[in-house]
């Protein structure tokens, strides 16, 4: 079963196209990171499927059935700069947005809800932080409380867009936790990811992506020299200790 | 004359009805004005609010008579395009949003002017009672006009309420509200046609020219109390209560002021107040928190 399938996905800025020849499928229960260089379009590939930018063609399937967000079954990390964190909120409140797509029109978080949102914040090590003012968070703190807001959508796939970018090493450690449970349960999670040094040891499918699909399948076939090479157009350094290939970007 | 307020408001209907329906547009001022302040559009309900004059000036041109409706939806239809305007220029082209906010409120608000010296000029013209729409004169309104304007405003406090969180996740973060399955194109429409019924509804007690003040002062005040969006909402509104309630009982029983300065100037009282001893990092709080912060650092 596929978690993913994309088809014939363009994507144009200006009539520039970002993203063309766009195909791929990504197996049910995976963890996929999704690896490119700088303007590669890997936002802009999570954005196109899940409607937020405007596609010049391409067929999003999600589990088998085409894309809506009413289905409910995507959840969504945006990268932790795209909203003002200056926004009078706190901690929990945020959280329980992750709930509005399934507590419908006018009506207000219940009890329930609001006991999702603080098992979510419980999980991810914020159990004392569900009052405080979101700008008072450190960055770490804020890309978790992201993450319990997707993780309170209660979804079958989850994006996430560079969830690793700037945190803490407790952060890290509580994402990658929460990527491995969420695999446990058979959820598909989709992660944008800057750091190859990673990838091997936290991801068991990986998506090479330069304005198209470079590669695409487990990640110990297509984690190649000769692949990455490919995708960042011959940009890479590689060094080699105690026989174990690293890279360097 | 504070004891000359009283007795307007206790005793005078007609003062009581102006007071009450400045007091509801005070309200869905400060709560549309939160919204649009964290939206970072307070300055397009600038824009609508001079926008409004050559609308009204139009509808007036029109029907040849001063009634109310029919000039507000002018003053809406003018306000609308300003908006639209604004947006067409920023997306097709370079020219940047500050600028093209800054273009289409003088050259809507220059129109007006122009429409308003052709009416004032014509026999019976100054009569209209249509410049007192630059300034606002909440005594000058009638008892219709004061129905609408609480009517209206009533209406806006009402589907703020209800949508409160709809529009709270669309402003914070729109692309997560996408996903979530809210019509975020909905939404947003919605809300920009409110924020010009607000404003449009506003000026013939506050004016066009101060219009955008009575958006913004009471919220950016409601932000030095709470971090919540919640209390800021009704803090703003209650700020903005306030300062509808004073400004009209000043004008009304000192004939001749008008009444939108005199609700700008109460709702920058407010400000002052809120700038020097809100919680949330208002001055005082910030000098005593430097002063911990200087103590700690010599311990």
């Amino acid at each position: 079963m596929e978690a993913l399938n994309v088809k014939d996905l363009q994507v144009a800025y200006d009539r520039k196209a970002v993203l063309d020849q766009v195909e791929l499928s990504i197996p049910k229960g995976s963890l996929t990171a999704i690896v490119g260089p700088n303007g590669a379009g890997k936002s802009t590939l999570i954005k196109a499927i899940l409607g937020m930018l405007k596609r010049s063609s391409g067929q999003i399937s999600i589990l088998g059935k085409p894309y809506s967000p009413k289905n409910r079954n995507v959840g969504y990390v945006p990268q932790r700069g795209s909203v003002d964190w200056d926004f009078p909120t706190n901690a929990l409140d945020v959280i329980l947005m992750g709930r509005y797509g399934h507590i419908g029109w006018f009506k207000r978080p219940s009890k329930q809800d609001i006991a999702l949102a603080k098992e979510a914040l419980h999980k991810l090590g914020m159990a004392d932080y569900a009052d405080r003012q979101i700008r008072q968070l450190s960055g770490g703190q804020q890309q978790r409380v992201f993450l319990a807001r997707a993780l309170v959508q209660d979804a079958e796939v989850y994006f996430m867009d560079e969830p690793f970018v700037g945190v803490d090493a407790k952060t890290e450690k509580a994402i990658i936790d929460l990527l491995r449970e969420l695999k446990q349960k058979g959820k598909t999670v989709i992660v944008v990811h800057h750091d190859l040094q990673t990838v091997p040891e936290y991801f068991d499918h990986t998506l090479l992506l330069n304005r198209t699909v470079i590669a695409n399948g487990p990640t110990e076939q297509v984690f190649t020299e000769d692949l990455l090479q490919k995708t960042y157009g011959g940009a890479l350094a590689f060094f080699s200790t105690n026989g174990d290939k690293r890279v360097m970007s | 004359m504070i004891q000359d307020m009283w007795n307007a408001l206790l005793h005078q209907p007609n003062t009581q009805w102006v007071v009450l329906s400045t007091m509801l547009l005070g309200i869905a001022s400060g709560v549309l004005g939160s919204f649009a302040l964290l939206k970072k559009q307070s300055l397009i309900g600038d824009a609508v609010a001079h926008a409004a004059l050559p609308g009204i000036c139009i509808a007036y041109l029109l029907i040849g008579e001063k009634q109310l409706l029919v000039l507000l939806l002018g003053a809406t239809a003018t306000g609308l395009l300003a908006t639209y305007l604004i947006q067409l220029i920023t997306t097709t082209t370079r020219i940047k949003k500050d600028a093209a906010i800054c273009l289409i409120l003088s050259v809507f608000f220059g129109t007006g002017i122009v429409l308003l010296s052709k009416i004032t000029q014509q026999a019976g013209g100054n009569k209209s009672g249509l410049d007192h729409f630059i300034f606002g004169q909440a005594a000058a309104m009638t008892r219709n006009d004061v129905y609408t304007m609480a009517g209206a405003a009533g209406g806006l406090i009402l589907i703020a309420f209800l949508l409160f969180k709809e529009w709270k996740l669309l402003i914070f973060d729109p692309d997560f509200a996408k996903n979530s399955g809210l019509p975020v194109g909905l939404l947003e429409t919605l809300f920009s046609t409110l924020l010009v019924i607000t404003v449009v509804i506003g000026i013939q007690a506050v004016g066009v020219i101060l219009m955008a003040a009575l958006l913004i002062i009471p919220t950016i005040s409601a932000r030095y109390w709470t971090d919540r969006l919640g209390w800021m909402v009704v803090i703003a509104g209650s700020i903005g209560a306030c300062s509808g309630i004073v400004g009209a009982l000043i004008s009304t029983i000192s004939t001749g002021l008008a009444t939108g300065p005199l609700i700008v100037v109460t709702a920058a009282g407010c400000f002052i107040v809120s700038f020097t001893i809100g919680p949330k990092r208002g001055l005082i709080q910030k000098l005593m928190a430097h002063r911990v912060r200087l103590k700690e650092e010599s311990i």
